[in-house]
């Protein structure tokens, strides 16, 4: 009963908070957010109320799942559900955006609908919120699994889960209202912010203390990759967030650091948001989910332990690439170019660790689509790894930097490396949460892989092409020693490229709209009757000894 | 030392079974390559070179930034010219470190889809970029700039600027207390020259005194933006900041920057 009345009155005064902070706020955008706050508290009080009358009065329980024997996959069912929602919403703005470039009336002449506002929510919903969802509900479900040992805090677990999707919508609807640091992919301003560091570290207690109480006298390699995940995420946002709000009772605030020093703190993190939202847990997945669907062994324990400790010390200090040639010192920037070049042989390593795990097992490429996703994830994963350090060389990065080359390089690793082994998680996860046969339909995932990969290629091939021709128009000279291209030209040039980006992106929208499909129909208990992917051919009638002819 | 082999003294075992250990080592792995490289830009006085010129930003001037922010001009504009021959001919001298000395944050960007602005101030009339930013078709047909047509309808509405400029003080903006108290008033003094601008110009030399946007008024969105966008790099001489710059550069760098 105590617990009731101090969470109710916990919710309730958080609410009176909102309020009182939307009440006093000096901008509307504040505002608004507080009421989400006192709104979002306000349901999470009706929520312990009513809940509280069932299980708390009668059974003196609260919070405890009735089976013990069973592992605590609520909130991994959620955050599967979140990962389809978020992904769906990042990907349409994506290509409402790239339709934008191409066609720039579709900007509405509305502040909430144009370019600049859109694409903060286009990155965001697509790595924090689609992506952020994948590594909160995979860690949470492989965490257990391999500890075997139930979540730690349950209640604790619930609330990472809500107070992210509050966070997300914060700094969504933020973004729209024009509320945002400008600074790229740490756009929430200071409030969202601290937010989010109470739901990290959270987040971090839940994860640690599953650990702490693992059946497992080993932890396994996945977790090393999420807890470094957790940790340097905490560390990353925590430093570079660091700002003064000119008011508490308004959204602005301004950065702790200005110019050259604001410009490497940004980078440090916006690389390692890279390198440890984007890389790091994804290889935990990928160390849970590639054996687990190969049914092979993870191919060298060796190499996961060199390629951990190098990848994580390495990663961190490639920021500078992001800034060769600017004001920033040259030794800074040559020290982040070496680097980076290093660092193509620990990301190499992952590569390798995951792909030889399919030794013994490539004729399933054949046979099962999730491991074609796999496989098809970690080769982007490869190709990736191999452009990023190649453009931090400063000769390469001349050309490349500013233009096009930079989005090719980023979505070949977003859509193919994070998108495609995302997508093979989920396929993977969906009919284990639910307690279901099978997927609906294994074809339809075969379909969803083809339209990704091919549209990923339009994307990637389009973007090279437009980057390249950008580089190489901006710099050319002609024989009179002018330079040939106004800048307006080389935007012209950009259209059709433009246009065949678009059409990639849409492709790769479709088949996520059939992945959504397909887990709507599992989950409603359909099983679709179709022809198996693959079929050794039987001959019943030839199945049988020869009958003896009698001699004539 | 050599006693004993080596895998008896260290195991990763132990790491595998401990998950403080494995915490704290992984912190520490990350944490090195950040303070090899960031710390030290806080103290190495080359960092930003010294230069003539460089002030905070007016109030006015200020108010046009965050709206520059908040439109998201920087996920396609950068402000940032490397010391390229062709990017120095097409947008003006390669950028210094000092003049975003008083940036919070920095906006030099990292995608050019529009081109450079780093230079941008002078370069075009106020009534361009009025024109422009109703309406970027109208004035170069090939732009995909979304219009901003709704910045001149609006009346700039910072609220009280006082407190954005004693933020910034507090994280380093040299704003004397006149400039803090002065704040508001600062505003209509640079956008209206018949308020006439007391000693504004004395504070924050080089500041441009005028109606912006053609629209005496009122100080409107329009009026702050056009103002941030005509002082950018306009402030620091940097002929005067090349000589002790080139004991360091290549010939190719300073022979472009001519």
């Amino acid at each position: 009963m105590d617990g009731l009345v101090t969470k109710a009155g916990g919710w309730l005064a958080l609410t009176l908070l909102a309020l009182v902070m939307a009440a006093l706020a000096v901008d509307a955008p504040f505002a608004v957010h507080m009421m989400i706050v006192a709104l979002a508290a306000l349901i999470m009080l009706c929520v312990t109320l009513t809940r509280a009358d069932y299980s708390g009065l009668l059974r003196g329980l609260l919070k405890m799942p009735a089976d013990q024997g069973a592992y605590d996959d609520d909130p991994v069912r959620w955050g599967v559900i979140a990962t389809i929602f978020w992904g769906v919403a990042g990907l349409a703005v994506g290509l409402y955006i790239a339709l934008q470039l191409a066609f720039p009336v579709l900007n509405l002449g509305l502040e909430y609908t144009s370019f600049g506002r859109l694409r903060p929510l286009h990155t965001s919903a697509v790595i924090f919120a689609f992506g952020g969802n994948a590594l909160i509900a995979t860690s949470y479900y492989v965490v257990q699994r391999t500890c075997r040992a139930r979540l730690a805090f349950p209640t604790a677990a619930r609330f990472v889960f809500w107070g992210y999707q509050l966070f997300i919508v914060l700094a969504a609807t933020g973004y729209l209202m024009g509320v945002t640091e400008a600074r790229e992919y740490a756009e929430p301003e200071w409030y969202v912010d601290l937010w989010l560091t109470v739901v990290w570290v959270v987040y971090l207690t839940v994860f640690v203390g599953t650990i702490v109480k693992r059946r497992e006298p080993h932890i396994y390699v996945a977790n090393w990759f999420y807890l470094s995940f957790i940790i340097t995420i905490a560390m990353l946002h925590i430093v570079n967030n660091l700002s003064v709000p000119v008011t508490i009772f308004g959204s602005k605030s301004y950065s702790a650091f200005a110019g050259v020093q604001d410009a490497l703190t940004q980078w440090w993190y916006g690389h390692n948001a890279v390198a440890f939202f984007l890389t790091t847990p994804f290889l935990a997945m990928m160390y849970y989910f590639v054996p687990k669907q190969a049914e092979r062994p993870v191919y060298s324990y060796r190499l996961s332990i060199i390629h951990f400790w190098s990848l994580i010390f390495l990663y961190i200090w490639a920021g500078p690439h992001h800034l060769h040639y600017t004001a920033l010192p040259d030794w800074a920037q040559t020290l982040g170019m070496v680097f980076s070049v290093i660092l193509w042989m620990p990301s190499w390593g992952g590569m390798i660790n995951g792909l030889m795990t399919l030794n013994g097992a490539w004729d399933k490429i054949r046979t099962d689509p999730i491991i074609r996703m796999m496989v098809v994830a970690l080769a982007f994963y490869g190709m990736a790894t191999f452009e990023g350090p190649m453009l931090s060389v400063k000769a390469f990065n001349s050309l490349s930097h500013y233009t096009e080359w930079t989005i090719a390089h980023v979505h070949a690793g977003a859509l193919g490396w994070n998108g495609m082994i995302t997508f093979a998680a989920v396929y993977y996860l969906v009919p284990r949460l639910w307690g279901l046969p099978r997927l609906y339909s294994l074809r339809m995932v075969n379909w969803h892989f083809w339209l990704a990969t091919l549209g990923i290629v339009f994307y990637a091939a389009s973007m090279w092409v437009a980057g390249i021709m950008q580089g190489l128009m901006w710099r050319e000279y002609g024989a009179d020693g002018y330079l040939v291209y106004s800048f307006a030209e080389s935007v012209a040039a950009m259209h059709p490229m433009y246009l065949i980006r678009a059409a990639g992106g849409a492709m790769y929208l479709a088949g996520f709209l059939i992945l959504v499909y397909n887990v709507w129909a599992t989950l409603a208990g359909k099983v679709r009757d179709e022809k198996p992917m693959t079929e050794t051919p039987y001959n019943a009638a030839a199945d049988r000894p020869l009958a003896p002819v009698p001699a004539e | 030392m050599a006693t004993e082999p080596a895998e008896k003294r260290f195991s990763h075992k132990k790491l595998e079974r401990n998950i403080t250990l494995l915490g704290f080592f992984s912190l520490v792995a990350v944490a090195i390559g950040g303070i090899v490289e960031i710390a030290p830009l806080f103290w190495i006085d080359n960092t930003i070179e010294k230069v003539d010129g460089m002030r905070p930003y007016t109030p006015l001037e200020l108010a046009g930034r965050n709206i520059y922010m908040r439109e998201g001009c920087y996920t396609c504009h950068s402000q940032m010219i490397r010391p390229f021959r062709d990017e120095v001919e097409r947008y003006g001298h390669y950028s210094l470190a000092a003049e975003s000395m008083y940036d919070h944050p920095f906006q030099w960007g990292s995608k050019r889809t529009g081109p450079d602005l780093a230079r941008v101030g002078g370069r075009y009339s106020d009534e361009w970029h009025k024109a422009h930013l109703i309406d970027p078709r109208s004035v170069v047909p090939e732009s995909i700039m979304p219009g901003y047509a709704f910045l001149a309808d609006r009346d700039l509405a910072a609220g009280d600027m006082a407190r954005d400029l004693t933020a910034l003080y507090r994280v380093g903006v040299p704003y004397s207390k006149q400039d803090i108290a002065k704040a508001n008033e600062d505003i209509r003094a640079q956008a209206d020259p018949e308020a006439g601008a007391g000693d504004l110009v004395k504070r924050y030399p080089k500041a441009q005194v005028r109606d912006f946007d053609g629209n005496p008024d009122r100080v409107t969105e329009m009026d702050a933006l056009i103002a941030y966008l005509q002082m950018l790099g306009t402030l620091v001489d940097v002929e005067k900041a090349a000589p002790q710059e080139q004991a360091h550069a290549p010939d190719a760098v300073s022979g472009a920057a001519r």
